[in-house]
Parts: structure tokens; sequence; C-alpha cells
């Protein structure tokens, strides 16, 4: 600590150029936050499920192409499977395209047995949902969200699927509101709206007698691979193979569908990060040039080479973690801001750890050739301007 | 007979610049008791500042034996050399030489940061430094903010705040005018005669050199003999 100040005015020697470098670190490090975050949600995936019990058949070549409903009869009979139930992404947005909802229709009886104690609905409103064709139980928050009540009806859009009368509109009357009882899980279902499965079936004017996915409940989280195996190998060379997955395995699958998300944040980021490497590196190194008869008095005063060495590296060190500690905060205070754009998405701060390690590799990388340099300056010649 | 602080025996001395090797000391022999103030005089290129380096541990000689403060010096390694000279030197510089982020207390602090004194300890013995030299109503004041003669001042209290038994002074009044000039070496006199320390200044100030109580003059890297003076 005794060499803080000293470290600290160094470097400050320059105001204007530590400041603009300063804030080319905190960019990148606002970047890194911002899409190491969403990276990490896409590889942590938690939306639409939880818990290791549960299994997601989908078609083995897309999760776009659907299943015959039929299938459903033959896993529920696969040993281990002790309940499943079917569902299809209606793909539906309320009033404009950006307020997104996460409709889905359901199966009553079987999507509550397989998602047992994951929901909370009053008895009341599970009886008139029950009791209601064209009823839907909305997540509370979505409710809070666009100020809906109870008793309302509820139009929405749906992209892919048009109803007998040509029309992509689909109304329901809201009966009720349900919660999740693992807040962990309060992102994910922050857009669902439950509606029957019977009334989109009826209702759409194509793809009758297929579903989306088959949601399965397993009696043995350890035997998930085994019994997905079996379900898979009931549809080998069948016209609709399918592909049997842990249920978040299967939210990874769905949310990657629009690409390599981590490739290409990844390239991203080592883009900002190469051209920061360039950057920094320079700074450091012109610093470093500009102080060498500086230096070469540390020397004479009596700090070995050694500790001219970590001087240097410790002033790396010092803008880098310092940029990145401000970069990663602002990132931090973004995340409400991204989860709005990503709906469903749950992002989690821990992502952002990563980025202290990055700070402390980009030091060592760009503080390392000048430390070298100020580590092996000869004193005479520095003093003498030979340097 | 006093005792010696800087004996040399036999000192040879050359570089390597590119493929020439330049020999700037030969057979240099010399001893200076402790507690003399030594003026060392010639043209450039006799290798004053070489021999200078030598005494302060900056360099080590090509061959021959170097004994300053009871060490072999040539024996020593460069890491030994960094903690011989933080114990044992201060060095005051044409230029001063301050570091111009840091205001003058810090700069004279900068030598007890390689001790184990506490913050608290290291600022008050900067204080007190600066207060031997006479500026220490400067003491929050940056080098760019001061004049020759203060930034001098502030340089022979950082030589001074880890009490070395030796100073070093390359040149110290060759960036200033008379009257600075003249009350740093005035000052230079008082740490010798009051203060005990041994000092070694290289000048070409001829007026300069009268401070000191013995004049050496060298020429083509040798001491001229006593009492001689190139002409």
């Amino acid at each position: 600590m005794k060499y803080f100040p000293l470290i600290w005015a160094t470097l400050w020697r320059k105001k204007t150029r530590t400041l603009f470098t300063l804030l080319s670190v905190v960019i990148a490090f606002l970047l890194f936050g911002m899409l190491e975050t969403v990276d990490y949600a896409f590889s942590h995936p938690s939306a639409g499920t939880t818990g290791a019990d549960k299994l997601i058949s989908t078609n083995k070549y897309s999760i776009t192409l659907p299943l015959p409903f039929a299938d459903l009869q033959e896993i529920r009979s696969v040993p281990g499977v002790t309940d499943a139930t079917w569902l299809t992404w209606l793909g539906a947005y309320y009033q404009e395209s950006k307020n997104f909802v996460f409709a889905l229709p359901i199966d009553t009886e079987s999507y509550f047995n397989v998602h047992k104690d994951e929901f909370i609905v009053s008895d009341e409103q599970m009886k008139n949902y029950r009791g209601t064709r064209s009823g839907a139980l909305v997540n509370v928050a979505l409710m809070k969200k666009f100020g809906w009540k109870v008793g309302e009806k509820l139009p929405v859009h749906s992209t892919i699927w048009t109803q007998k009368n040509g029309s992509l509109d689909w109304t329901f009357d809201i009966v009720g509101t349900f919660d999740v009882k693992d807040s962990t899980q309060a992102n994910a279902q922050a857009y669902t709206v439950f509606f029957h499965y019977d009334l989109f079936d009826e209702g759409r004017s194509f793809g009758k007698g297929t579903v989306g996915w088959i949601e399965e409940r397993i009696d043995n989280p350890a035997n998930a691979a085994a019994i997905a195996g079996k379900i898979d190998a009931l549809f080998a060379n069948s016209p609709n193979e399918t592909k049997t997955q842990p249920a978040n395995d299967f939210a990874m699958t769905f949310i990657k569908q629009i690409g390599d998300i981590g490739f290409v944040l990844r390239a991203i980021l080592g883009a900002v990060f190469f051209t920061l490497l360039f950057l920094t590196g320079n700074t450091m190194m012109q610093s470093v040039r500009e102080r060498i008869p500086e230096l070469a008095v540390l020397k004479t005063l009596g700090f070995t080479d050694g500790k001219v060495l970590a001087l240097v590296i410790a002033e790396s060190l010092l803008l880098c973690l310092f940029a990145a500690v401000i970069g990663l905060g602002l990132s931090y205070a973004t995340l409400p801001i991204i989860g709005q754009a990503l709906q469903g998405v749950q992002l989690d701060p821990v992502a952002l750890i990563p980025g202290l390690g990055a700070a402390v590799l980009l030091a060592l990388i760009v503080g390392f050739p000048p430390a070298w340099r100020a580590m092996r300056l000869n004193i005479v010649d520095a003093l003498s301007g030979l340097h | 007979m006093s005792e010696v602080i800087v004996s040399l025996r036999n000192i040879d001395k050359s570089y390597v610049r590119g493929k020439q090797s330049i020999d700037v000391l030969q057979g240099l022999t010399l001893d200076i008791p402790k507690g003399e103030f030594v003026a060392l005089m010639g043209p450039s290129g006799s290798g004053k500042t070489t021999l200078l380096n030598l005494i302060g541990g900056l360099d080590t000689p090509t061959s021959g034996e170097i004994t300053v403060a009871g060490q072999r010096l040539d024996k020593l390694s460069s890491g030994g050399l960094s903690h011989w000279r933080a114990n044992h030197i201060g060095f005051v510089f044409q230029f001063y030489n301050l570091m111009p982020m840091l205001t003058a207390q810090r700069n004279v602090e900068l030598p007890l940061l390689l001790t184990n004194l506490s913050a608290e300890k290291r600022k008050a013995n900067a204080v007190a430094a600066l207060t031997l030299v006479g500026i220490a109503d400067r003491a929050k004041h940056k080098p760019s903010e001061l004049s020759g003669g203060q930034a001098q001042r502030v340089a022979i209290a950082r030589a001074l705040v880890a009490d070395p038994m030796l100073l070093v002074c390359d040149e110290p009044t060759g960036d200033l005018d008379r009257k600075s000039a003249d009350e740093v070496l005035h000052l230079l006199q008082i740490l010798n005669r009051e203060h005990g320390k041994s000092i070694v200044m290289v000048t070409h100030d001829p007026k300069a050199a009268e401070f000191a109580s013995r004049q050496l003059h060298m020429d083509k890297g040798s001491l001229l003999e006593a009492g001689a003076t190139l002409v």
C-alpha cells in the first residue's frame, strides 16, 4: 500500500491520455459485461422449465418441425416416464411486435401434472380457468406490466398460426393469474400466458393432430440419459424422429435457433479486446518511454530491478482494474434494460465476475513488455540519455 | 590517519559502443577520507562522471578494486548494489531529477519507501530533511512550482533523508544561476562541516570547487598529480 500514492500519481502523469485510455477500457468492459451476461444466460438456460426430472422431446431435425400427437401415447409407455404433456409455440405478441407474449396452449391436466408444485394459482381462479374454454391464466408480472385485469379480454397476434377464418389474431378471457414458486424462475416465466390446447387445436387452420414438443416428467433424474435414449429409439427411422434432452438443454437449443450466439458474442469481444490490447499496450509503452529518466532515478535511489518491474505492472493493473470495475458496474446497471430487450432470458450478474479476470489478464499482457524494459534499464545509460 | 570512506585501486573502466571499445578510466587509484568534501574537476570526457558512477555504485569497474564505506562494490551483484545504494549513498543530479507528479515532500519520501518506516515516520523524516535544507514551506509544492535553486534543495533533501554516509553530486549547480548555485554549495558545505557528510562533487565550475575541502583534477581517464591543473 505504501507504493500506492507513487503508482497513482504516475498513472495520472498525463491526465488527458490516461483519461482517454481509461474511457476506452471502461467502454470495452461495459460491452464485455453486457455481452458476457447474455452469453452466460444462453449457456446456463433456465427459461421455461425447472428441475432435472424433466425431459423434452422435439423433432430431431428442427424445433420448428412438429411431432405427431400420437407419439405422446408411445412416450407415456416408456419405463421411467411418469407423465407427459404436449405444447406448441404460438409465437404471439400484444398490440406491437416488441410486446412479446409467451402464449402457450396447454393440456391443463397433464401440464400441471408434469409441472407439479411449480405454479401458484388460487383454487377459485383455477376452477374458472378449467370452466372457461377461452380462458387464460396470465403471469402476475405480465398483468402488472400491461395493467391487465382479471375479467378483461386479451387479444394477441400470432406470427405463425392462422385461424380458420384466416385471422392471425387470437382472443382469450383473462380468468386468473399465476405466479412461480421458485423465484429463480420468475424471469423465465415473466411473459407466459397459458390457454387451452383444445381451443388452439380446433381454431388453427393447419397442423391439426401435431404438437410442437412433448415434455416428460421422469421418476429418477439419474436415469435421464437412458430414458431419453429409449424415447428416441422408439421413433428411430420413422418420418418424425425425435431428439430428447433435459429441459434446460432444450431452452438453450430453442434460443440458439437464431444462430450460435456464443460464437457471435465471443467474436465481438475478441475484436474489442484485440484492439484494446494495442491501445492500452501502446499507452503503457509510451508512458514508460517518457519516464525513463525517472525510472533510472528510482533505481539510483535503490529500487531493485524486481521492484521497478512490479511498479510498472502494478500501474497497468491499477489502470485496467479501475476501468474494468467502472465498466462492469455500468453493465450491471444496464442488466434490466438488456433483460427487457431479451424477453424471457434470465440475466445473472455472476457472469460479470470473469470480467475481473479478463482485466488482470489484459493488465499483465500490456504491462509486462514496458515493465520488462524498465527492469532492464541501465542506470548510467538512462541518466545520460542513451535510452 | 583518518578513516577512508572511498578507496579505489587500479581501476580500469571501458565501454563498448557499437564495435568500438572506449577506455574511460585507466589504472586509477584514489583514497577519500571520511568527512572530506572533494570537488572532481576536468574537461568533458575526462572520466569524472564515470568515476562518480563507480563511487556511487551505479556502475562497476572493468577491473580493479573499489571499496566504499567498507564494502567492496566490485563484488556486489546488481541487486546487492541497489540495497547498498539505498542505505549508504545520497545522489544529487544536475537537473534535480525530481518526480514531476509528486510534491516536494513525496519526492523526499521516495528513498524511505524502501525502509520499514511507518507512513507517519516517513512523512516526519521528509519534513525534517526539507527543514534542514530550508525549504519546508514548499513541502506541498510540485517541482514545476519551484525555482531551480528550490528544486535542487528538494533533491538534496531527498539525498539526505535516509541519512547516507556519502553524498555524490553530479554538477549540482550546473543548471543554476550564480546566486542559487552559491546557496546550494553553501548548503553542501554545511552538510559536510556540521553534519559530517562526506561529499564527492563533479563540477566544471572553479568557483563551485572552491567550496570543497579538496580539489581533484582529471584528464583522459587519470587523476592529475596533486596541485596540478590543466592549463
